[in-house]
């Protein structure tokens, strides 16, 4: 065991006017998630530390926050990974809800707004659609998004203009739009064209390096640009 | 003032039970609305990776009949045969639909879906294993999670996010609706509904090492009982084999579905000693007790409660095609690589067998004869069909949950539509209410984690994979200690605004409520079956206990009946893999 130091911004909306950081220190294993160490001051220093969590392994997309100034599930980060004081504060660009617990509500207005289900309007045979392990794989990589916002949060463009549709939307669109089997490309196209749309990204990459689940996000939105450009529309 | 809702029909939980439900329950246009503690996508169901299983036949010969013998045999003959069947059945139209609404399945040579060896499924009645398990690399479950949250929102379903269901509306013996605290305003909320499915997930954080999220508090079975709605087969509880030592977070069975094997502080792969035929892909409550045994007679690693698994012969390719995730995990949280280490593991509480009991159009039945209790209804792990009778096959939970999910939107439906609703009764929040109070009014007592951590590790160590009724009797003495002190606890957190430290108040109540119900149904079962072992009873006894448990909590403690078990086609045999 090992005292771990942290910084935490803590904001309480029936108290605060504002949000400050505290100071914790507790006992540790080096190996133990940034996760643990704030169960750890719940538990024992400050029942009211607030902070959303479920699955603990990176699979759930609760505990998004920024961790040192990066953008991480407190879940997928080891305390012996990350330099002391631990600074801990929740996703930039949403409305505070209570400490590292932001709004959501509009993050997933947006992800509803690119229709990210499968169109396909014809009648499904007996079995299954056949579907290749190429044309698969075109679309593999963006079905791992989990929608825990630490991409779109950490991006400036969203930053500047919250309005932008940002990167974990378009990852879902690209899901839907490089599927075989679906109908549903144009319309989403169409949505991302717009002046809200994949334009507002400038390639800064933030998002990519944020993604917990190594999704290529840059590239997904660049072939989708792409789209727009030569192909589709 | 209370605010009151009315929908027909209410679903409590967004994981894959609850989800299937409510798409049935939309397309049969019946006023719906999910209530769920997480964001429906944040649902453990996302947390499955292996597959699930239906017997497709895309690989090899395989038929339903099969998987149907494979389930009632891994479950130690207790699973109801007629459920069984109905499983194995609908699994198959399940997969196709799932397909059909979008799912990313990994893909055959020929485009169809692929499918890969898992413990416990074999072909001709035992023969030797056989690829069952459908699959999205192994994050089956999140695929599956996302794909009904797509659908649902395509089909507009209703949801209330971050509404934590604290009680349920029973008068006369019919379920009226439920009572839920907005997390974000700290009010509560009335939903009176003509029918109400729980499909709230299981309970594995009553033990200390366990696979299950934070949120897995077994908080609908808890509800139900508190309700005066018995509890079936409780003291089955599933460890899964390969937990990451220490931390508990599952390595898909996958793994050895693959090929991967496990070995001994000598390096012996020594499932093949106990299970000559399957070996390492003998059912989990076996493999489990198995390395308890190689542990306790001196070949666990380093001297050490754990032992290896083995997935460096499969090669790069295979690992990080198949097994992705399973693989960041390994990396990320033990700084090894699969690849080329041998990764350390160890037994991970993972599954509960039992649950609400239900018939198969999952309605919640409340005594030996089965009667239903009208309006309630119950589905996914917080359910007790009973399909997982003593132990549950690896991809048998996710075809449950659905199979079960969607026949419960569809008997909720047909419910609603020939049904008015129940007056609700004056002022059901009270008793809620005051315990809320209770616990936001003291000061000074005790502190729910040092509650938590105490009862966790209790269950561990003496409800786990070997119990005897010294063992037993101890951990209920501790627990029945902890409940008292439960009523002392007292919260740091005064405020109404996402009070997160209420609610684990609540769930901390819940666990300790299941884990007394767990105690009880062990302590009275002197026989040893499926993941219920007794060393003092280590032989099954179909003369006497050849039947399913139902327990019921009342002011003297815990009351236990018991009920028949369906048999059909397959009669009770010894279990030899
Ligand atoms: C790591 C892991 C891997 C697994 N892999 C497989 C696999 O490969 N194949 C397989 O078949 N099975 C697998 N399982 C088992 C399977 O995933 C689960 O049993 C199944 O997903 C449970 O689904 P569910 O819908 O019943 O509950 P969950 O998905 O757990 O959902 C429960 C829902 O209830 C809600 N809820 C709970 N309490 C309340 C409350 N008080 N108020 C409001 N809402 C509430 C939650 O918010 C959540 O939405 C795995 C399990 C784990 C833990
Ligand atoms: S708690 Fe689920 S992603 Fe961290």
């Amino acid at each position: 065991m090992i005292k771990v130091h942290l910084k935490i911004q803590r904001y309480n909306p029936e108290k605060d006017s504002k949000p400050y950081f505290k100071d914790y220190a507790v006992e540790c294993e080096p190996t133990d998630r940034v996760l643990d160490a704030l169960l750890a001051i719940k538990g024992t220093l400050d029942g009211s530390l607030t902070l959303r969590k479920s699955c603990g392994h990176g699979v759930c997309g609760s505990d998004g926050m920024r961790i040192n100034g990066r953008n991480m599930l407190a879940c997928k980060v080891l305390i012996k990974n990350v330099s002391q004081p631990i600074v801990v504060e929740p996703l930039k660009g949403f409305k505070i809800v209570k400490d590292l617990v932001v709004d959501m509500k509009q993050f997933f207005e947006k992800y509803v707004a690119v229709k990210p289900y499968l169109i396909n309007q014809e009648t499904s045979p007996e079995k299954e659609r056949l579907q290749s392990q190429k044309q698969q794989e075109r679309f593999e990589d963006t079905t791992k998004c989990i929608l825990c916002a630490c991409c779109t949060t950490a991006c400036p463009s969203f930053w500047s203009d919250p309005n932008y549709a940002g990167p974990a939307s378009i990852v879902q669109a690209h899901r839907f739009i490089f599927d075989s089997r679906d109908q549903g490309g144009e319309e989403r196209l169409n949505l991302l064209n717009q002046k809200e749309g994949v334009w507002r990204c400038r390639t800064i990459f933030n998002c990519v390096e944020a993604c917990p689940r190594d999704i290529n996000i840059t590239k997904a939105i660049g072939e989708i640009k792409k789209d727009l450009l030569f192909k589709k529309i | 003032m209370i605010k009151i809702h009315q929908f027909e029909a209410i679903v409590v939980g967004g994981g894959g039970a609850g989800l299937y439900a409510a798409l049935a329950l939309s397309q049969a246009k019946v006023q719906t609305a999910v209530l769920s503690k997480l964001y429906p996508t944040r649902s453990h169901t996302g947390a499955a990776q292996g597959g699930i299983g239906a017997a497709l036949a895309n690989k090899e010969e395989d038929r339903p009949e099969w998987h149907m013998f494979d389930t009632v045999k891994g479950s130690d003959y207790l699973a109801d045969q007629d459920a069984v069947e109905i499983l194995c059945k609908e699994a198959v139209t399940t997969v196709y639909e799932l397909e059909h609404l979008g799912l990313p399945f990994n893909r055959t040579q020929d485009g169809r879906i692929d499918q890969r060896r898992f413990g416990g499924h074999t072909k001709e009645f035992g023969k030797g294993p056989v690829q069952r398990a459908c699959f999205a690399a192994d994050r089956t479950g999140h695929m599956i999670l996302q794909t009904l949250y797509q659908q649902c929102i395509k089909n507009e379903v209703k949801f209330f996010d971050e509404f934590h269901v604290v009680d349920l509306i029973i008068e006369e013996q019919i379920c009226r609706g439920v009572i839920a605290y907005s997390i974000e305003t700290g009010e509560l909320h009335i939903f009176h509904a003509k029918a109400v499915l729980f499909a709230t997930g299981g309970s594995g954080r009553m033990f200390k090492i366990t696979s299950n999220a934070h949120a897995l508090t077994g908080d609908g079975m808890a509800i139900a009982l508190r309700n005066k709605i018995p509890l079936e087969d409780m003291e089955f509880f599933q460890f899964h084999p390969t937990g990451i030592y220490k931390m508990g977070i599952l390595l898909t069975e996958a793994c050895r579905g693959e090929g991967g094997i496990l070995r001994n502080k000598n390096g012996e792969r020594f499932m093949e000693r106990y299970a000559p035929n399957i070996k390492d892909l003998a059912p989990r409550d076996i493999v489990s007790r198995c390395i308890y045994l190689e542990v306790r007679d001196g070949r666990g690693i380093d001297g050490k409660d754990y032992v290896h698994l083995d997935l460096t012969h499969l090669g790069k390719e295979v690992i990080e095609k198949k097994l992705p995730d399973i693989t960041d995990f390994v990396r990320t949280y033990m700084g090894l690589d699969p690849v080329k280490d041998l990764i350390p593991i160890q037994p991970t509480a993972h599954y509960s067998m039992g649950g609400i009991p239900t018939n198969v159009n999952a309605e919640v039945v409340w005594d030996e004869k089965n009667s239903v209790l009208k309006g309630f209804y119950a589905a996914g792990e917080c359910a007790c069909v009973s399909v997982h009778g003593g132990n549950r096959l690896g991809t048998n939970s996710l075809v449950d949950i659905l199979v079960f999910g969607r026949r419960a939107g569809l008997s909720m439906a047909e419910y609603c539509k020939k049904t008015e609703f129940s007056p609700l009764p004056s002022n059901p929040q009270t008793k809620i209410q005051a315990q809320i109070e209770q616990f936001k009014s003291k000061s000074n007592g005790e502190k729910i984690s040092t509650l938590r951590q105490e009862l966790q590790e209790t269950m561990m160590d003496l409800v786990g994979v070997f119990r005897t009724e010294a063992g037993l009797k101890k951990a209920q003495e501790k627990v029945r200690e902890l409940k008292k002190r439960f009523q002392n606890i007292s919260l740091s957190d005064k405020s109404q605004v996402f009070n997160s430290e209420l609610l684990d108040a609540l769930e901390l109540g819940n666990l300790i409520t299941l884990s007394l119900v767990t105690i009880a149904s062990a302590l009275a079962r002197e026989e040893s079956r499926g993941a219920h072992y007794r060393e003092d009873y280590p032989k099954r006894n179909d003369q006497n206990w050849l039947k399913h448990t139902l327990a019921t909590l009342s002011e003297i403690g815990v009351e236990l009946k018991y009920k028949n078990v369906v048999i059909k086609n397959f009669q009770p045999q010894e279990r030899k893999y």
